[in-house]
């Protein structure tokens, strides 16, 4: 991998995830974290995993994205849209603490693991991945996509429009209530 | 060539990020995008050990996690709709009385 670039992506990712936690408009974080995404498929292709880069563009910054987006135009209300996305400096505090606290915990335990690999890597194929999915993971596989199915089903019975009240009413026996 | 190092180091810097935006995010979007940027660290993470370990195995695990980070997407999403069909807010501040 070369080092320039990797610096450069680095930059980039850095900077865009930064944007994300700090900007105001929520729609320009949504945008942001579109750019990170973006930026971490470019990581993947210096790491030589073509495919993840490819699953991750499709799905992160095809699927997600959108989705987000979706989920912000539903639930914001334009008179409290900054209002109510700034954080206040109570919040801050703790947050920026946990996080340094954890970056420094990851470095140091990073540099004092010894034997860490450090030649060059080798390029997996597509093959291999597809060949490991359907014999040494196939179970994983298999209880993944049931996951997902389960996920998908679920979303749709909580978001679905809550209005039990109304339809039971309708189901009721209407004699019942004429007679009260 | 470049060691292992500076990747993980990245992918920590990315993930406490992530904490950050959890912890002072009021919006509970935001804080869903947060997540996202630390699934994202582990997914390099799991990419990077993948190409310097040579081996597949790490990339077959960031397919899992991305597969699972598109779920939890997609139920919390859901979530964040009902919590506001229920409240006309998306503040975590609000989100207290969730009991029934």
């Amino acid at each position: 991998m070369d080092p320039i670039a990797f610096g450069i992506v680095a930059a980039c990712l850095l900077s865009s995830a930064l944007f994300v936690v700090l900007s105001k408009n929520l729609v320009h974080a949504v945008l942001w974290l579109a750019v990170t995404l973006a930026t971490t498929a470019a990581l993947f292709v210096l790491l030589q995993a073509p495919f993840l880069a490819g699953i991750q563009i499709l799905l992160y910054t095809g699927g997600v994205i959108t989705l987000m987006l979706f989920g912000v135009m539903l639930t914001r209300r334009h008179e409290r849209l900054m209002i109510e996305n700034e954080s206040t400096g109570s919040r801050r505090v703790p947050g920026v603490l946990a996080g340094s606290v954890l970056f420094g915990v990851v470095a140091a335990a990073i540099y004092r693991t010894p034997g860490l690999p450090t030649g060059p890597g080798r390029m997996v194929a597509t093959q291999e991945i597809g060949h490991a999915f359907l014999t040494e993971h196939l179970l994983a596989f298999e209880v993944l996509s049931i996951l997902l199915l389960i996920a998908m089903i679920g979303a749709i019975v909580l978001a679905r429009k809550a209005d039990f009240g109304a339809e039971t009413e309708r189901v009721m026996p209407v004699r019942g209530r004429k007679a009260t | 060539m470049m060691p292992l190092q500076p990747v993980l180091l990245l992918s920590a810097a990315l993930f406490s990020v992530g904490i950050y935006g959890v912890i002072s995010r009021r919006n509970v979007i935001g804080i869903l995008l947060s997540v996202e940027l630390m699934m994202n660290a582990v997914n390099i993470n799991f990419v990077a050990f993948s190409h310097y370990h040579q081996s597949s195995v790490g990339q077959v695990f960031a397919v899992f996690a991305i597969a699972l980070t598109v779920a939890e997407v997609v139920v919390g999403l859901a979530l964040v709709i009902l919590l506001y069909r229920s409240q006309k807010d998306v503040l975590v501040d609000g989100a207290r009385a969730l009991k029934g």
